[in-house]
């Protein structure tokens, strides 16, 4: 393995006559990498440079204005991304986990209905989320008379999270050996002992990073909310889950067809905010993992 | 670290991940900067304070005028809350017929299958002009033949028929270049693209297919202004904005050239473009003092209002008639 780690010696062992081949795929290896970066980088670049003049404390201090946008901040956008985000975590993180831990520990994988339910699942995950807006918006706004609120809009995206939490956890979950759960249950645990004390507590890196990461999903979605009615201009933060309220890539979006320039710019700086969230979510997922992630 | 630890400490993280992202949003009733100064003159202070919410939903076109209302209006209640969504008119007549709004905006009337919507749920309104539109036909700055389009040739332009036959100026009138004609429209979802293929191709929703439409009028701006050979069309106030990019074209609808402006679309003379822009409140909902409370306010100051909003104001008739179709609403049912 150690010799293997190294490109040079992966060439060397190749043999003679590979070594143009084996460059120009590297090259071709290389220069994708540089392609999906670069974008990245480019859009970044432009995205901060564009909203630099408004990334200023106001963005998170000022509610949003129609009237005057070089003063205008997205306050009630982000705390109603956070307030879905919380919602959306105590609702589908436990539900997710749980479904989870049956599907591996406890069903059996000959009978039909478990694999309808698996199957079903990973086709879940695959469905567009306008689909669930339409869903939030027919079965939990009118069907269940939540309305326009932000418990409608939570309910909605945690089933949006939800296939994506229950397929990682299930990751996680299988990840653990089999060795570890036959150990316990050789020294007399029984299965709930076994799952709670050995196999979960093991799993939970893989389940933390995977429902940060379906979190993350869910707060850059914007088509849900179009179809939940999250109202453009909200000068309020939502004060509990039967309030209305709006959310940053909503807001954004509004921004942008605004015919004034400054709101353009109101619209990158926010994008920044957006992005400066979904980072920080995304490398708290990564510091877990490091840091919990174990290895057998 | 002993196994039992780690497991607390990671779910102790997480957790606090979720309270973290909860409590953040307990505090924040900070004071709004952005209200330092007000345009619109706020007429009564003495009113008592309300409280509510006032669910207002629909045209996108019209959402920055009811935006701009219920910001100013903030500032003399700000207990009230006016949330102001954009599902476009037809998106938005569909919740106010469901009883799931207060105030509906529209940049078109109200049509029969959406009054029986209504109707169905017992739910009656009023409609109430509130500022007018200039839909304007704009051409990039190196366009120099066409200054003045007739209503005829705009057509020719548009029609479902012209797909795939008008090509080029050329083809809509012998006069103009063999330029390439590249056309921009609101998509078809939009309240002012019925408006537009009803008044000039005369059927609402015909049109021809294949230009580029946008829901984003400035994809519009920014399409026209990079084709020599472009045209496009949207509300008034994207034109204001962007008139060192683009040329307003004058509409000839049998009576000379008309350009857009804020006169000829007030008196009616930028025919057949110009438009009304209406609001539609619910009889059950103006019983609601919070709800009285805002339309009092909007309706009183309109004209102040439209004019911070950069909307072209009604002028005396139409502000008249306003208050006195206002008056009717608070006195029916």
């Amino acid at each position: 393995m150690a010799v293997l780690s190294t490109p040079r010696s992966a060439v060397q062992l190749a043999g003679k006559g590979r070594p143009l081949r084996e460059h120009l795929f590297r090259i071709a290896l290389l220069s994708s990498l540089v392609i999906a970066l670069g974008f990245l980088a480019l859009l970044l670049i432009y995205v901060v440079q564009e909203g630099w003049p408004r990334i200023s404390p106001t963005l998170w201090e000022a509610m949003p204005s129609i009237r005057r946008p070089e003063t205008a901040g997205v306050q009630s956008g982000i705390v109603g991304t956070l307030w879905i985000i919380g919602l959306t975590a105590l609702m589908a993180l436990p539900t997710g986990v749980l479904a989870a831990i049956y599907l591996e520990e406890y069903a059996d994988r000959t009978k039909w209905y478990n694999k309808i339910i698996e199957l079903n699942i990973s086709n879940l995950a695959a469905v567009p989320s306008i689909v669930y807006g339409i869903l939030g918006l027919g079965i939990i706004a009118r069907w269940l008379e939540f309305g326009f609120t932000v418990m409608t809009g939570a309910m909605t995206v945690s089933l949006l999270v939800l296939p994506i939490v229950i397929i990682s956890a299930r990751e996680a979950i299988r990840a653990v050996p089999p060795s570890i759960r036959e150990g316990s249950l050789a020294l007399g645990a029984t299965q709930w002992q076994t799952i709670y004390r050995q196999v979960l507590p093991s799993a939970i890196p893989g389940i933390a990073t995977g429902s940060i990461l379906a979190l993350s999903r869910a707060i850059g979605e914007a088509a849900p909310f179009l179809m939940l009615g999250a109202a453009t201009l909200v000068r309020f933060n939502p004060e509990g889950v039967w309030s209305s309220f709006t959310v940053l890539p909503i807001q954004i979006y509004s921004f942008i067809t605004q015919s004034r320039e400054e709101f353009h710019v109101l619209a990158s700086a926010a994008i920044v905010i957006l992005l400066a969230i979904l980072l920080l979510m995304n490398s708290i997922a990564i510091w877990l993992r490091n840091r919990y992630q174990k290895r057998w | 670290m002993t196994r039992g630890q780690r497991r607390l400490s990671a779910v102790a993280t997480t957790a606090l991940v979720v309270v973290l992202s909860s409590a953040a949003c307990g505090g924040s009733d900070a004071g709004d900067p952005s209200d330092t100064s007000s345009a619109a003159p706020a007429e009564s202070g003495a009113a008592a304070q309300l409280s509510g919410e006032v669910k207002v939903d629909g045209s996108s076109t019209v959402a920055p005028l009811t935006q701009a209302a219920s910001e100013l209006f903030g500032e003399e209640q700000p207990q009230v809350r006016v949330p102001v969504g954009t599902s476009g008119t037809g998106g938005g007549f569909e919740k106010f017929c469901n009883g799931e709004t207060d105030v509906s905006n529209a940049s078109r009337a109200i049509e029969d299958d959406e009054k029986a919507a209504c109707a169905a749920k017992s739910i009656t309104f009023s409609e109430l002009t509130v500022a007018t539109d200039a839909l304007t036909v704009v051409v990039p700055k190196e366009n120099t033949w066409a200054t003045c389009l007739t209503t005829d040739q705009l057509k020719k332009m548009w029609e479902p028929a012209a797909e795939g036959k008008v090509k080029t100026w050329k083809d809509v009138d012998a006069k103009f270049p063999a330029e390439e004609l590249k056309l921009y429209g609101p998509g078809t979802d939009s309240g002012t693209f019925d408006y537009f293929t009803d008044a000039i191709n005369g059927e609402e929703g015909a049109s021809r297919k294949d230009y580029s439409p946008s829901e984003n009028d400035n994809d519009i701006v920014t399409g026209v202004s990079g084709a020599k050979g472009g045209l496009g069309y949207f509300g008034f106030t994207y034109f204001e904005e962007n008139a060192d990019k683009l040329t307003a074209v004058q509409i000839d609808s049998g009576n000379g050239c008309v350009a857009p402006s804020v006169e000829t679309a007030q008196n009616g003379t930028y025919a057949p473009l110009s438009r009304p822009l209406f609001i539609y409140p619910s009889t059950a909902a103006v019983k609601k003092p919070e709800v009285a409370a805002f339309l009092d306010y909007y309706v009183g100051n309109i004209n102040a209002i439209a004019t911070d909003a950069q909307f072209i104001p009604l002028n005396a008739e139409q502000e008249a008639k306003l208050k006195s179709d206002y008056e009717a609403l608070k006195s029916a049912g």
